[in-house]
């Protein structure tokens, strides 16, 4: 008995030491670090003296402030509704087509990876050079637009960038996805005398439900944080029009002259529950039960 | 889902139904998809590949697809005019990316097999609190984690990037489920030779989980090499930025000379991509699992 009970304690120091490293992390970096950016929203914090209870203020602050209302706020929304639903469609399309007998799969699937293992700094600068007013995508296209440096067309240039850069990596999520549907459901569909539109819209899209479900969350989380690109490229120019929510968090917390810590992360928790929020909706929306 | 070695593609078959004419334009229009998608992917690199071998001064003339007139010299710049910048940035980003694939693996693979194979109190709850901070944006924890290092006066230091890395949620996640699903046939053989938890998970599970082990490390090693709003925020001086800062810092400075920036932002890309067709079925087995992408 008591033998069996060293053994025990064994184990939950083994576990433990074995955790250490991560408890760390975890510890200092996520629960401290959360718990003390929800007191620090709740302050004024300049970094030069010590943060300053003002309860409710940065929130309130947030719905009369201009930059974040009237441009952080649209700009990522308008980011999000764009992208995710274009960068989704293109993937599926392209993994639908990888999903037949077509010759080099491999060779074009690693193509199509390419942007996805290149660094947000290296794409930006590319795109920058590319989208030049002299650059060679007018060139070739016959346009002079002043793609990043006009508020009308700043923010979609950055859109089309970013669908350029992560369809590749939905792509194979989605046909893996699609090459986990079993031949058995097609071979016995069709027995049934089902055509291809009914085995798509009753086996293939229905099967497949959980993983456009993931993709799209992954889309939506990633274009809420969306920072890089717009540093590099734009820097939430021009005239803040392409200035997103994370952009601001950098901005009032890192480069204005006066850090504003407390506002900064107040917008942080505002963008974290706007995350929640669509992530449920479009839950909701996608694992909706199919009427068959 | 496997996708480590591409599934083969549908079998044929015979289709009879009012569909007929999809069958006739199917091949040539997914062809047509496939390929046009390839060319709209690569083709940024090519021509940046193409104008960091031309001199500044063509930086926007045609011919866009050969390096015409040829020169060495925007690489030449990297290595000897900027010599006390490229290279040392280099460095940082594979010290950096290096140690880090290492340890946080190591550790990830620790963690997650604690929670997998292993009875300690708090074990479900922990896992559980795990899942959640892997839930919360990283703007979130961005300010504090900046003040922490801040207070532990190690801002402006390789080490502001190390110490947070050295273990993550995604990672002991990733291991957890790993081990769950791994046979324990050959770790009850040795635990009734008396074998000990360490020697167990270092002598008999740690070799056997390579594959697992692979794909964390190129993933860590891929998120750190390209990280930019960290590093961003916690370094200052320019001999102590990664790669793709000093690119982005660059780009600031010496604006007039962008052959020079897409031939540096060549050491950045091409590692990467070398590491990506060496060990191709590691990352798209990985993404396929996990959907994520580190950093």
């Amino acid at each position: 008995m008591i033998r069996i009970r060293r053994r025990q304690l064994g184990e939950w120091i083994a576990a433990y030491i074995l955790l250490s490293p991560y408890l760390f992390v975890f510890l200092v970096f996520s629960v401290f670090a959360i718990a003390y950016a929800f007191y620090l929203s709740f302050t004024y914090f300049d970094l030069f003296s010590p943060p300053r209870w003002i309860g409710l203020g940065n929130y309130l602050y947030l719905l009369r402030d201009n930059l974040f209302l009237q441009k952080a706020v649209p700009n990522t929304l308008k980011y999000v509704a764009v992208v995710v639903p274009v960068q989704t469609a293109i993937s599926l399309l392209l993994a639908f087509a990888m999903d037949q007998e077509i010759k080099f799969r491999r060779f074009f699937r690693t193509l199509f990876y390419v942007p996805s293992v290149t660094s947000s700094v290296v794409i930006s600068l590319i795109f920058l050079w590319l989208f030049k007013k002299t650059g060679v995508i007018n060139q070739l296209l016959g346009l002079s637009i002043d793609w990043l440096t006009s508020p009308t067309f700043a923010l979609p240039t950055i859109m089309i960038v970013n669908i350029w850069a992560t369809t590749g990596t939905m792509m194979v999520i989605f046909l893996a996805g699609l090459q986990d549907i079993p031949v058995t459901y097609y071979e016995a569909a069709m027995i049934d005398g089902a055509n291809r539109w009914q085995m798509l819209r009753h086996i293939t899209i229905p099967l497949l439900r959980p993983v456009i479900f993931f993709v799209v969350t992954m889309g939506v989380i990633g274009c809420f944080q969306v920072f890089d690109q717009i540093y590099v490229m734009t820097a939430g120019g021009p005239l803040d029009s392409t200035t997103t929510i994370a952009y601001l968090i950098y901005k009032w917390a890192f480069q204005s002259t006066t850090p504003f810590m407390g506002r900064a992360s107040a917008v942080a928790f505002v963008l974290a529950g706007m995350i929640l929020i669509v992530t449920v909706i479009q839950r909701r929306l996608i694992e909706r039960p199919t009427e068959v | 889902m496997a996708v480590e070695a591409i599934a083969p593609a549908r079998p044929a078959v015979r289709y009879r139904d009012e569909f007929a004419w999809w069958d006739r334009i199917k091949k040539p229009l997914f062809y047509g998809v496939v390929i046009g998608w390839s060319i709209i992917a690569v083709m940024p690199f090519f021509l940046t590949v193409v104008f960091s071998l031309k001199p500044l001064t063509h930086l926007y003339e045609p011919p866009f697809f050969l390096p015409i007139p040829f020169t060495l010299d925007n690489y030449l710049k990297v290595v000897t005019e900027f010599r006390h910048l490229f290279p040392r940035w280099l460095l940082n980003s594979a010290f950096v990316a290096g140690l880090l694939a290492v340890v946080r693996t190591l550790f990830c693979a620790m963690g997650g097999y604690a929670f997998a194979r292993l009875r300690f109190p708090g074990r479900d709850l922990l896992f559980w609190a795990m899942l959640v901070t892997m839930m919360i944006p990283g703007q979130v924890t961005l300010i504090p984690s900046f003040l922490i290092i801040r207070q532990m006066g190690l801002l402006d230091s390789l080490a502001a990037l190390i110490v947070p890395g050295i273990a993550g949620a995604f990672g002991v996640f990733m291991m957890t489920q790993f081990y769950k699903n791994l046979p324990r046939e050959l770790e009850e053989a040795a635990m009734i030779d008396g074998a000990g938890w360490f020697t167990i998970f270092f002598r008999i599970v740690l070799p056997i989980s390579r594959p697992a082990l692979l794909t964390l490390a190129l993933f860590t090693f891929q998120g750190e090499w390209n990280a930019f709003m960290w590093p961003l925020i916690v370094l200052n001086s320019p001999e102590n930025f990664t790669l793709p800062l000093g690119l982005s810092w660059f780009k600031g400075e010496y604006y007039t000379v962008y052959s020079v920036v897409l031939a540096g932002s060549m050491f950045n890309s091409v590692p990467i991509l070398l590491l990506f067709f060496l060990f191709q079925g590691y990352f798209t087995r990985g993404i396929a699992l996990t959907g994520l992408r580190e950093g």
